[in-house]
């Protein structure tokens, strides 16, 4: 018989914090021409780490003005440097930027968790690497793009592309858009976040260093200002935006007449669905990857659990369980899973969605550790009790809460998963292959991820149906709406 | 025949993926120091070689007791049958157990009469833990009715003795199959699982201790009784084992981390151990040559 003896407490772990220096400058100006400028208007903000509250730089606030002087700058390399340059001599720029990712990818993992608030596990394993990986395989593409086309057509490039990227990958989702602009011969003007500018500011230091030509990738600073001048200028022939549905209907208003290309990557409230035959030891770490990774602040995240009847109990139980051993804390530490809440702002409406849920009557179970006393933070938490009518089961809450509803039946969980105006991801969990096939076949969702979730390859499109968006990015896909292709 | 619940099925993607995260976690400075013990206190240093005499008996376990450099006792020393009654008398009064291979280790092919027979002549001799090895063949043939009667039929001859039940999981076949056979083996009343023999190419991995760990905090919530578990087989660096302490403290939880329910078969890793533990104590690393060899 095994007798009880006494034991020690859990493995303490010791704070192991990422040591390699970030060395942000105390202030940027806009990238534009090869050159850090001034704003025009003269005014900066600041840049903060939500960990901590701290000031981390100052950068430029874009302007109208700003953004001309940028798509000139655009335009005039395009036509000096980018279009007159062979496709493989492009190709090798873009493999060279590939290469300094990585060869720097520590220093950009650091950068991006400070300015960011996410753990330094996922900027070192995920963010960065992926990155590098889109620049890898764009740079493939640059000198084969007439298997691109179909039909024989010629393809060529558009010009200046205006791109619009939100605060969640800041990095990454720079990366989609630079990456297949510059392989397809395009240049290109960046509008990074408000609250994430820093990472997008030291690729443009990369290029730099890599020699890329002046004007080709061109990065302005700012608000929605800066955004909406972007969005709006006559003088891009491709406009490509990540970020919320709500701005992304105004930039499509805003671009009504026009004919450039809009690619839009909005907003999503994925169906996780886990059937009573599931792998569940698995499924429970799919949907804490599905809701958790990167704080929820993901646009395909899994927020709205669907689980077979005869399980929910279980599968709460043991998400219960699951969620306490979730480390909730500094995003430098090598060790945390769940780091700070990027904004203020972000963190209210994380709230404000809460509280709604429990007015609405759900019942929210959160991870029971301390919360941080200074920066944005909030606890890996899940709602159940959940109907389909309440606000938490139908908005994008972008933040650590799973909503958790109950379905008897394949067609049932298909007719859940898919009553909502959104449909850029969903997971299935089944044992059984034929099912998985059959249900993902019903599901109006841009990508289906089957017994996996939050699985990226750039060699893979990824897009969305209804307010997801429309267009996709990655793979040969998320290359055609850079070029043009003769009739 | 017996028939016994179905498992629940193990999908290798998130499972691999699970196992990877634990090895990704940073133990450092004084958490790396108390990890670095409780491993050592968890090893079952062990010698499975033909070559095996007396006098390597008794060094392994003159090792086994005293380490070095105030490094604690491990667990117990791990020997064939023919050398318990040489380990018992060189581990008298240390507490440092002795446990025996038994049941035709490592293939397991033999009668059940010599099975029980190699383990009643390592209990005579004062095992105090008996290694079995189950009986792949038959559960491979789909014959779980043997296999779990075989493992409680050892168990009977041991009594309160504590049974390893060793499953061999490299040449189960599947993630499916190791689950599998974790539930049967504590289902027939074995008191720790193990994932290896150490005597074929595959050992232990992360993934496979995880579906193993599963399969008892499975049955710990079934039944309130709690179970241990063993990795053997290839741990020979530091960083490994402490990934599998995290493994038992992030899955299992604290109760698990104790020598009582968690071991480590090893030979060499208690070398890097005490390696590992000079280091942290020094701040620089010693030279190999000061860790006494058994």
């Amino acid at each position: 018989m095994i007798t009880e003896q006494p034991h020690p407490a859990r493995l303490a772990y010791a704070t192991s914090r990422e040591s390699t220096p970030a060395n942000i400058a105390p202030s940027y100006g806009h990238f534009i021409g090869g050159a850090f400028i001034a704003s025009s208007g003269g005014k900066t903000f600041e840049t903060t780490n939500p960990a901590t509250g701290e000031v981390l730089s100052r950068v430029a606030t874009g302007t109208p003005e700003d953004i001309d002087r940028a798509v000139a700058a655009a335009r005039k390399a395009y036509e000096k440097y980018w279009k007159p340059l062979s496709p493989a001599r492009r190709a090798a720029y873009v493999y060279r930027i590939a290469r300094a990712i990585s060869e720097r990818s520590r220093e950009l993992a650091v950068l991006e968790t400070l300015d960011n608030g996410k753990p330094i596990k996922e900027s070192r394993d995920f963010d960065v690497p992926l990155s590098s990986a889109h620049f890898f395989y764009y740079a493939g593409w640059a000198d084969k793009l007439e298997y691109a086309a179909r039909g024989g057509r010629m393809p060529h490039a558009r010009g200046v592309v205006g791109s619009i990227v939100p605060w969640n990958f800041p990095l990454l989702m720079a990366a989609w858009k630079i990456a297949p602009a510059l392989a397809a011969g395009n240049t290109i003007v960046l509008k990074p976040a408000e609250t994430t500018p820093l990472s997008a500011l030291r690729l443009a230091e990369i290029c730099t260093a890599a020699d890329l030509p002046p004007g080709v990738l061109n990065i302005v600073t700012g608000d929605g200002v800066a955004g909406a001048a972007l969005a709006a200028h006559p003088g891009i022939d491709k406009l490509a935006f990540t970020g919320s549905t709500e701005v992304g209907k105004a930039i499509q208003r805003g671009r009504a007449g026009s004919r450039i290309p809009i690619t839009l990557e909005l907003g999503g409230k994925a169906a996780n669905i886990v059937f009573a035959d599931a792998p569940l030891d698995e499924a429970i770490e799919g949907i804490v990857n599905g809701i958790y990774f990167n704080q929820g602040h993901v646009c395909c995240a899994g927020s709205r659990l669907l689980v077979q009847e005869p399980i929910h109990d279980e599968v709460v139980a043991r998400l219960e369980a699951r969620i306490e051993t979730l480390r909730l804390g500094d995003p430098l530490d090598k060790n945390t899973d769940i780091g700070a809440i990027n904004s203020r702002a972000q963190l209210d409406r994380i709230n404000e969605l809460v509280a709604a849920g429990i007015s609405e009557g759900a019942v929210l179970h959160r991870q029971s550790a301390a919360v941080p006393q200074t920066g944005s933070f909030f606890p890996a938490s899940f709602f159940t009790g959940v109907g389909s009518g309440m606000r938490i089961a139908r908005e994008e809450i972008f933040g650590p809460v799973l909503s958790v509803l109950t379905f008897r039946t394949a067609d049932e969980a298909i007719e859940k998963a898919n009553h909502t105006r959104y449909g850029l991801s969903a997971g299935i969990w089944t044992d059984k292959g034929s099912k998985s096939m059959y249900v993902a076949s019903k599901l109006k969702a841009g990508v289906v991820w089957c017994s996996t979730f939050n699985k990226f390859d750039p060699s893979s499109p990824f897009g969305g149906y209804r307010e997801s968006g429309f267009g996709r990015e990655g793979g040969l896909e998320g290359l055609r709406p850079y070029l043009e292709f003769d009739e | 025949m017996l028939t016994f619940a179905p498992s629940p099925a193990v999908d290798a993607v998130m499972l691999e993926a699970r196992a990877a995260d634990f090895s990704k976690r940073s133990l450092k400075r004084e958490a790396k120091r108390a990890a670095i013990d409780l491993a050592i206190r968890c090893i079952d240093l062990t010698t499975l070689e033909g070559t095996d005499s007396p006098g390597k008996i008794a060094s392994l376990c003159a090792k086994a007791v005293h380490p070095g450099y105030g490094a604690p006792s491990v667990a117990a020393v791990c020997v064939y049958p023919n050398l318990v009654s040489v380990a018992k008398a060189a581990v008298a009064g240390t507490g440092v157990k002795v446990a025996s291979v038994a049941t035709a280790f490592p293939s397991g092919l033999s009668s059940l009469e010599v099975k029980l027979r190699d383990t009643e002549t390592a209990l005579a001799d004062g095992a105090d833990e008996i290694d079995m090895v189950i009986n792949r063949g038959a559960f491979l043939a789909g014959d779980e009715t043997l296999v779990c009667e075989e493992i409680a039929a050892v168990k009977r001859v041991c009594g309160d003795v504590r049974v390893k039940a060793i499953l061999e999981a490299g040449e189960l076949g599947s993630y499916d199959a190791i689950r599998r056979c974790s539930d049967l083996a504590l289902e027939a009343g074995a008191d720790t699982i193990k994932t290896s023999t150490g005597k074929i190419g595959a050992s232990a991995t992360l993934p496979i201790a995880l579906v193993m760990c599963q399969s008892i905090l499975a049955f710990y919530r079934r039944t309130g009784v709690r179970r241990g578990f063993k990795a053997a087989g290839g741990i020979r660096s530091s960083k490994v084992a402490l990934s599998y302490l995290v493994l038992i403290d992030e899955l299992l939880g604290a109760d698990w981390l104790d020598p009582g329910y968690f071991r480590i078969g090893a030979s060499s890793l208690l070398d890097d151990l005490l390696l590992q533990r000079e280091k942290e104590r020094t701040g620089r690393y010693p030279s190999p040559a000061i860790i006494p060899k058994d």
